[in-house]
């Protein structure tokens, strides 16, 4: 990543909470986050960070609190006074969201192509053989082979699935993607593979990330900042190698310390 | 005006693990390194040169005191600004070398070596052809280039480290032994750029236990033992 002077962040979070009725889900979160950055939000299962990553990506409407961001045009809009059309329309387009279960982020049923191909056509592409050039290069991208694309995801494995997702997620050229636990359900040298395409493509692509994991090694590969979550709070942030390197919280060192060595 | 200047720096550790017991380290580390100039920090094992460096680099977080690196015509307190200004004064302004490689899955020696130009936005060309240039100076067989060095034997790993921290030409440098397990050869090359490096401007902290190499690159030594707080 690269640093301009006085840039504006591309998103802002402002004491962002979130009660499921009177169960708190997330709780008082602030945060910058800057084009090109990458942010990971690591915690354990319960402890706020997919609440968190809903309400920043518009999925769910904030108890209290308001989410900021940056449109292309340079204004800042509060995501919550957009329309729902509008809102939608960035997370077609602008946004990307990979969930760890790929057959959630997903068309099962529809070839690899035709699940590239709809999030060009959600912006206006019409033509065919250019929507089959822009979805074949982007297979290309993510390392599956060209003659799978009139396949469904159906009979991928589950590694080519999560590519697949995130190369439907990045052919908009997104400028701010969420990731659930990107690698959860996969095998080690799966993950090797799906991480270091990932760490290639955000930064040459320039592309802000959230990314919610509960794998500290994760974090440390993919992310610059790093955010950590317990009981719905945000109880310690900072560069992603000085909290893992030097933590503070009680909880943050038992998770840091939790590690197994390979 | 100095180029990095540490004034009143401390530093304690807590371990809620273990009741909350407090380690102090370090207090009141001051001292300046000028544009040229090598310092080498001395001291037995565990008085925290390591420490320091890190501190410095941003690595651990500063308790009190002053931490002030020059970028351009500005001076940066690392022990006080947030995080995104720390990026970017590690990315334009500061290296930082130790022994030891952070290997990625499937990225060659090559491109890791570039990585850092890559990311202060020289061509990618121009980046790689400068890589490989560094990796031959350092000796790295020519097969070995388009391989992750996971595989690679520690000496080469070494090397490659080194070639990566080294080629951005930042004017202030750390190194944490940069010749631990170097052969003779080798050691000579990095006595060579560190040299270099001075004459180009650099301001260097080194830690180097081999006291030939040391005398070859140091103007000053600081001995660390005067910071450490006793156990």
């Amino acid at each position: 990543m690269s640093f301009a002077e006085n840039e504006q962040p591309l998103l802002v979070a402002e004491s962002l909470s979130k009660y499921y009725g009177h169960r708190l889900g997330c709780r008082d979160a602030s945060f910058e986050l800057y084009e090109g950055e990458v942010m990971a939000v690591v915690g354990e299962s319960g402890s706020g960070k997919s609440t968190l990553l809903q309400l920043l990506s518009g999925q769910i409407e904030p108890s209290a609190g308001r989410i900021l961001y940056r449109m292309r045009d340079g204004a800042n809009a509060d995501l919550w006074s957009l329309s729902e059309p509008m809102r939608r329309f960035l997370f077609r387009t602008d946004w990307g969201y990979v969930h760890q279960d790929p057959q959630h982020g997903l068309r099962m049923g529809v070839s690899a192509g035709g699940n590239v191909g709809e999030r060009l056509m959600a912006v206006g592409w019409r033509n065919y053989a250019d929507i089959r050039g822009a979805a074949a290069d982007w297979l290309a991208r993510v390392e599956i082979p060209e003659a799978r694309i009139d396949d469904t995801p159906r009979t991928y494995s589950g590694g080519m699935r999560q590519r697949l997702q995130i190369a439907r997620n990045l052919v908009t050229a997104p400028r701010l993607i969420f990731m659930d636990e990107p690698t959860g359900g996969l095998d080690v040298s799966v993950q090797a593979r799906l991480l270091d395409l990932l760490r290639r493509i955000v930064s040459e692509m320039r592309i802000a990330a959230i990314v919610v994991t509960h794998d500290l090694a994760v974090a440390r590969l993919l992310s610059n900042r790093i955010m950590v979550m317990k009981s719905g709070a945000v109880i310690e942030t900072g560069l992603t190698d000085q909290v893992l390197d030097d933590p503070h919280e009680p909880y943050t060192q038992l998770l840091v310390s939790s590690i197994l060595p390979a | 005006m100095h180029a990095l200047e540490l004034s009143g720096v401390t530093k304690t550790f807590t371990m809620h693990l273990q009741g909350g017991l407090r380690l102090p380290v370090l207090r009141d580390v001051s001292f300046s390194v000028a544009p040229g100039q090598c310092v080498a920090l001395t001291g037995p094992s565990g008085t925290g040169k390591s420490s320091i460096l890190k501190l410095i680099y941003g690595n651990y977080r500063c308790d009190e005191g002053h931490i002030l690196v020059r970028q351009g015509e500005t001076a940066v307190d690392i022990a006080a600004v947030p995080p995104r200004q720390i990026l970017s004064v590690r990315q334009n302004a500061l290296g930082y070398v130790t022994q030891f490689l952070r290997a990625v899955p499937r990225v060659s020696a090559l491109d890791i070596v570039a990585e850092p130009l890559v990311m202060k936005a020289v061509p990618r060309e121009d980046a790689t052809a400068r890589a490989a240039a560094m990796l031959k100076r350092f000796n790295v067989p020519e097969r070995l280039w388009s391989l992750p060095p996971a595989t690679f034997s520690g000496g080469e790993q070494q090397r490659i480290n080194l070639a990566r921290g080294l080629l951005p030409e930042h004017p202030v440098l750390l190194l944490d032994e940069p010749t631990a397990s170097l052969d003779a050869n080798n050691r000579a090359v990095v006595i060579d750029i560190v040299r270099e490096r001075k004459r180009q401007g650099a301001a260097i902290v080194a830690i180097v236990h081999d006291d030939e190499v040391r005398e070859a690159i140091s103007d000053t030594n600081v001995d660390v033992t005067k910071f450490a707080v006793a156990a």
